[in-house]
């Protein structure tokens, strides 16, 4: 099984949308990815900070870090600082002990580990999509899709989300980005 | 000595938290509701219906202020009787919408209720209306109240044209428990009315007998 993780690619600046082809979906170790919501800021700081402790860390422990590893250094970041930052997170990865893992991050600190997760302003909008549509144990195609669909569904419901999609899948054999620009995305039925 | 302080419930709004949702298809229109009312963070009522009718053939969805949703469909109620006496025959959709509409864009700094009109008449079929805080419009589905952001996402995907009267009774109702799955302001069982040349039928769904998603 493989992970697959998505982030909507709009920035702004209360209503001024700042760029619209930022790439949310951050490489934190060889296979280990975060996506980011929030404040960019907040959340381009911590993850500069949780990359130079993984990479100290696995240095340490003479191996690549548990995905479970990645998520904590992002978990204690998050809450030992809750006051003060507003970022959320979805690290996902693969490692040799678990394989494929997703960890979602919250924004006070709360780390869970889930089957699928959806973060950002625009996933309230596909709660109901992705309950209805996901199936355990899906091929890699069928993950791909069913990530570009929840992203474009979602982007064309939040006004703050927009852009391109930045998808990433990650195995034990290696890391593959596929960028989907927005006039690529599938379209449904009112568009 | 300590006193018990009164329920907190009891000083705040009533609001019909909610999801709801129309849709039309080529002969008539379906409705849908959950049932849950809250104030503030208790459940004071689970079995609410909101699916209020307005007349034979035409039935609103509240949501939105419980107190403000139900006097508005009471009032508009009244209004589309003495209008249908006036011209003689049933009144379309679209007057009752339209009657909707003026009392929420006329009150709209005091009201919050958002009021979903749907039904069947002779000249248009079936028809389904927005009336949010004063705009009027006609849309093929309409969903409304705090849990339809969860499900809008769902809807844009699974909504065609074309949709036969059980497809579009299995949309309203996967629809209405993927939100109320999801919407703390909604839940308990699903009201499900629908409406067509022949007349208006009414349906309960109880909250066991509610679609399941992956993870239940």
């Amino acid at each position: 099984m493989d992970v697959k993780h998505w982030c909507r690619a709009g920035v702004c600046l209360r209503e001024y949308v700042s760029s619209k082809t930022i790439n949310k979906v951050i490489q934190v170790h060889d296979r280990i990815f975060c996506c980011i919501a929030g404040s960019l800021a907040d959340a381009q700081a911590i993850t500069k900070a949780a990359k130079f402790h993984l990479s100290f860390h696995s240095v340490q422990m003479e191996s690549p870090p548990r995905v479970m590893a990645a998520a904590s250094v992002l978990k204690d970041l998050c809450y030992k600082n809750r006051e003060e930052l507003q970022a959320g997170f979805i690290t996902a990865g693969w490692d040799k002990k678990n394989g494929p893992q997703v960890y979602v991050v919250a924004l006070g600190g709360m780390l869970i580990n889930q089957l699928v997760t959806i973060a950002g302003s625009g996933s309230t909008y596909i709660y109901g999509y992705i309950d209805a549509k996901y199936k355990p144990n899906m091929t890699k195609e069928e993950c791909l899709q069913f990530a570009t669909n929840a992203l474009a569904l979602a982007m064309g419901r939040d006004n703050v989300s927009g852009g391109v999609a930045h998808l990433v899948v990650v195995t034990e054999k290696g890391v593959e980005h596929v960028v989907v620009p927005g006039d690529k995305l599938p379209k449904f039925h009112d568009e | 000595m300590l006193e018990e302080a009164a329920p907190e419930w009891l000083s705040e709004e009533v609001k019909t938290g909610t999801t709801i949702i129309g849709i039309e298809y080529d002969g008539g229109v379906v409705l849908g509701s959950d049932s849950r009312v809250s104030a503030g963070e208790t459940v004071v009522n689970r079995v609410m219906n909101k699916l209020s009718p307005l007349h034979d053939k035409i039935y609103c969805a509240l949501s939105g202020s419980a107190a403000d949703a139900q006097t508005m469909a009471e009032i508009v109620n009244y209004q589309l009787d003495v209008h249908s006496i006036e011209i003689g025959e049933d009144p379309q959709v679209r007057s009752a919408a339209t009657l909707v509409r003026n009392i929420s864009y006329k009150y709209r700094e005091e009201l919050s209720a958002h009021l979903i009109v749907a039904g069947w008449d002779r000249r248009n079929g079936g028809q389904v209306f927005a009336t949010m805080k004063g705009l009027l419009t006609r849309q093929p589905f309409a969903v409304g109240g705090s849990g339809s952001s969860y499900v809008y996402g769902f809807v844009d995907a699974e909504y065609r044209r074309g949709m036969s009267k059980q497809e579009c009774q299995q949309f309203v109702v996967n629809t209405l428990s993927l939100a109320m799955n999801r919407d703390g302001s909604s839940g308990g069982v699903a009201y499900i009315v629908t409406i067509d040349e022949h007349g208006t039928e009414e349906k309960v769904i109880l909250g066991n007998q509610l679609p399941t998603f992956f993870d239940q």
